[in-house]
């Protein structure tokens, strides 16, 4: 009673040594702290121990797994590269009126030449053109040729009449000076931007020392800008633009490539200039930004992708019900036969699961083709006349044969294990009340295996839906399924941003069809043994 | 009694056999007959067959060789579901995705009974076992004691004639089973059912049963009531089976038709009934129960003979006194006394004569 002595006699029964139940207040331990304390103080080295257990795996996962995920999300909606190209294009497409119905006026295309001939210089034009290309094409060769010309376009005019007015401005010495002073950068924002920008290029892309460089012609003109909208900073020579000759960008741009005065053209920019765009994602399900700027759906010729989803879909249905329909009597067989030869037919069930995946989907190819063992042998029995062999390979129907045989064991695995814990007393059971094979079957089997229908279906369904080797090999055209076009777009088109739109479409897809399952037959429903 | 075949037999086996690899046999010639409204206990240790000769009549297994009638007519090639017979298992097989209400009217929708007629029945067969409050429950939330009684009112709703019931309380603690062994006993008497019922617990088929098989090595060793299996048994195996028994070896000396003289193998003579011996001369075993083994030999007849013993360990249980002595060179020989006030309480060492009347030692099969 070393405690309760402590306490005093007004509440005796408060507290009870080795923290036995009071009638008010918490549960305290031997040692007066609330149980719940020293509980969570017994625990948590318990608890640290378990999770120093599991954190290799946990950081394998999250870098491995949960991190390119998160990278694939992102780049399904990232579409930064416009704006970092053509940072000045990009703002001076904003203030222009006169999109949609003509093509922007002088100030964007005079922000598209500084751009585009810094891109030219780095080379990032030519990405750019790419990415762009995805949403209308022409617009890669566009970029590729312009780039080519944009150093020889006729701007040096600004150059040859601000040296012949003010000699000091050739030399990249006084520019420097001019341009570290604050007062002047204020009142020249165009030609401060640009001379920034071409510091920073001459240093970076051509590994040369602006002081020994000649000013490019892009400064020139856009002091010439700053200069005729009437700014005349204290310490920078007074030259009077006034009486300037002029040249217009905008037809040095048209002489170039007509389509830069297209406005479509400057529509698909200006759709695309943000740093986060719908667009892959538009695509994606055939669809598009239109004109407009609303999406709308792309031409009936350009639809292929919720084709795609949709045969993904149904096939990937039709794979997991065939597996059900083949491997329900074998799984069923094994659970009832002698363990021993059980474990024989197990590994005949095992042994596709040995075999690599290529060579199983190849050995198909050489059974399925027109000259093919299964062909060879329904002419032989005259099943089939040789003039009408079975197109069973390259397109659906190879697909589906050569899947289901892949996808089997992972339907009679689950359903084996489901089956084995129910007891054959149930069966007996069942018979001995009255209940035919059948109805025995039907009543009491076939209701308990459903768990394992389940975990079958959700995993043969799963992994059909995002399966690729297999239709790549078998399927032809008319049996590729979405995560085809997937790999193309990251192998071939490389166009990322789609593949991860589609990529993300699919998880969605999977997830809600998780889901609906879970909703509706219950995830506590698949059993995968036990 | 009503061993082989019998005009008014309800169950009969006749000259069955039953093998499963084709090499060794199961049951080797089984005759047995049973009224009807009987309950018999079919007892063994596990692999005595009698598991086996439930699952042929039930109609699980099929028979080698013989014939096995229910109410006259043979049933070997009749299947299960058309035998009509109530089965009852040791793991209760109930179906765990139905309601017990749905458990109890499987059996009537497969018969195609009508819903009203469904209903009633099932309250009546729930009411038996006093479980009618339960009948919108799962199996899995139900006791084992009551997953049983269920299991019970499931093989009886559909009011078959003959039970079989497969070691039904197997699983359950011991309290519950006595409980259930009398509830079971009562309710196959109230109904006038026939009960085939398999155990390997000995306690079990004594206190159910009208008459009890006792199995071994595929044969019934003895069938009796449970009072003369235990009093009289037929052979040594038997006499060890069926509770506590101490057993001497010897020859026989002298014999007659209801004792004979045996000499044990260290010299000792002691009176015997002559059961499965018959001259002078054999082998023999004989079986003492250690309830009848009697320390106070004044007691006895007296010419009978008596054996010294030593005792070796004297335990106190209560209502009984067990001793152990060492007896004609074995030291495992136990004698139960009665906790009465004139009963000698032994201790380790001490040096006493024992003896029995010659109808309690048993001369069996060596």
């Amino acid at each position: 009673m070393t405690d309760s002595a402590t306490t005093p006699p007004s509440q005796p029964m408060a507290v009870l040594p080795g923290g036995e139940v009071t009638e008010d207040g918490p549960m305290l331990a031997a040692d007066g702290r609330p149980l719940k304390h020293s509980l969570n103080r017994a625990l948590r080295r318990e608890k640290l121990r378990a999770f120093l257990l599991v954190s290799p795996l946990l950081i394998f996962i999250l870098v491995a797994f949960v991190a390119p995920i998160a990278e694939m999300l992102f780049r399904s909606v990232e579409n930064q590269i416009v704006s970092e190209t053509l940072p000045r294009t990009v703002v001076a497409l904003r203030e222009d009126q006169n999109l949609p119905e003509e093509a922007p006026g002088e100030p964007v295309y005079e922000a598209l030449y500084t751009d585009l001939f810094i891109a030219a210089e780095y080379k990032s034009h030519t990405r750019l053109g790419s990415r762009l290309n995805y949403e209308q094409t022409g617009l890669s060769s566009l970029f590729r040729g312009t780039g080519r010309d944009v150093g020889r376009f006729d701007t040096d005019i600004y150059t040859d009449q601000f040296i012949e007015a003010e000699p000091a401005l050739e030399d990249p010495v006084a520019w420097s000076n001019w341009m570290a002073d604050e007062e002047i950068r204020a009142a020249l924002p165009q030609t401060a931007d640009v001379w920034d920008a071409w510091v920073k290029l001459t240093v970076e892309a051509n590994e040369d020392d602006p002081l020994e460089e000649d000013v490019e012609d892009f400064v020139y003109a856009a002091l010439y800008r700053d200069l005729a909208n009437g700014a005349a900073p204290a310490g920078f020579p007074d030259v009077d633009v006034s009486g300037f000759e002029t040249v217009s960008i905008k037809a040095l741009f048209e002489e170039s490539d007509e389509d830069w005065v297209d406005p479509q053209i400057w529509q698909v920019i200006e759709t695309y200039s943000p740093a986060y765009t719908d667009g892959y994602f538009l695509n994606s399900i055939d669809m598009m930004n239109g004109p407009d700027g609303d999406a709308q759906m792309r031409p009936d010729d350009e639809r292929i992708y919720l084709k795609l989803f949709w045969r993904t879909m149904w096939m990937s249905l039709a794979i997991t019900f065939s597996c059900i329909v083949l491997g329900y009597p074998i799984a069923y067989l094994l659970s009832t036969l002698p363990l021993r030869s059980a474990n024989v037919l197990m590994i005949l069930v095992l042994l596709p699961f040995w075999t690599s995946l290529l060579v199983r989907t190849s050995a198909w190819k050489v059974l399925l083709q027109q000259q093919g063992v299964i062909n060879d042998t329904l002419v032989w029995l005259g099943i089939v006349s040789d003039a009408n062999r079975l197109t069973l390979i390259n397109n659906a129907t190879g697909t589906m044969i050569a899947m289901t045989h892949i996808l089997l064991p992972f339907m009679i695995l689950p359903l084996y294990s489901v089956m084995k814990t129910i007891p054959p007393s149930y069966m007996r059971a069942a018979k001995s009340m009255g209940a035919n094979d059948w109805t025995a079957f039907w009543r009491v089997f076939f209701p308990l295996s459903i768990p394992g229908i389940g975990a079958g279906s959700i995993l043969a369904f799963i992994l059909s839906i995002g399966y690729y080797i297999t239709p790549e090999i078998v399927g032809g055209t008319s049996g590729v399924f979405i995560s085809n076009r997937i790999a193309y777009h990251i192998s071939s088109s490389l166009n990322w941003g789609l593949a991860a739109a589609l990529g993300s479409i699919l998880l969605a897809l999977v997830l809600t069809l998780y889901w609906l399952y879970d909703r509706i037959v219950g995830i506590d429903n698949v059993k995968l043994g036990g | 009694m009503a061993q082989g075949s019998s005009s008014e037999a309800f169950v009969e086996f006749e000259r069955v056999q039953k093998s499963y690899d084709g090499e060794k046999l199961v049951v080797k010639d089984l005759n047995l007959a049973l009224p009807k409204g009987e309950f018999l206990t079919m007892l063994g240790p596990s692999g005595s067959g009698k598991t086996t000769c439930l699952m042929m009549l039930a109609g699980f297994e099929t028979a080698t060789h013989g014939e096995i009638r229910l109410d006259g007519k043979s049933i070997n090639n009749i299947p299960p579901h058309k035998r009509g017979i109530g089965m009852v298992f040791q793991n209760y097989a109930l179906f765990p995705h139905m309601t017990v209400g749905e458990n109890l009217s499987f059996p009537l929708e497969v018969r195609k009974l009508g819903k009203s007629e469904r209903e009633k029945k099932i309250a009546r067969a729930l009411d038996m076992v006093q479980m009618g409050e339960f009948k919108n429950r799962r199996p899995t939330q139900l006791s084992g004691g009551q997953q049983q009684r269920i299991a019970l009112a499931r093989a009886l709703v559909f009011e078959p004639e003959l039970v079989l019931m497969d070691e039904p309380l197997g699983a359950l603690d011991k309290q519950l089973r006595e409980t259930l062994q009398f509830e079971i006993t009562e309710l196959a008497h109230r109904l006038g059912i026939t009960v085939v019922y398999v155990t390997h617990d000995q306690t079990e088929a004594l206190t159910m049963s009208d008459r009890v098989a006792v199995f071994d090595d595929g044969r019934i060793q003895q069938l009796a009531p449970p009072d003369e299996l235990y009093e009289k048994p037929q052979n040594s195996f038997v006499a060890q089976f069926i509770g506590e028994n101490n057993t001497l070896d010897g020859v026989v000396e002298e014999i007659g038709p209801n004792s004979c003289l045996v000499r044990l193998d260290d010299g000792e003579l002691i009176d015997a009934l002559p059961v499965n011996v018959t001259d002078v001369g054999q082998r023999t075993r004989v079986s003492i129960r250690p309830e009848r083994v009697e320390s106070n030999i004044e007691r006895l007849h007296p010419d009978a003979h008596t054996l010294p013993a030593v005792v070796q360990e004297f335990i106190y249980m209560g209502d009984t006194f067990r001793t152990r002595l060492k007896v004609a060179g074995h030291d495992d020989f136990v004698m139960k006394t009665r906790n009465a006030p004139d009963q000698p309480r032994l201790k380790p060492g001490q040096e006493i004569r024992i003896g029995w009347l010659p109808e309690d030692c048993r001369a069996l099969d060596p």
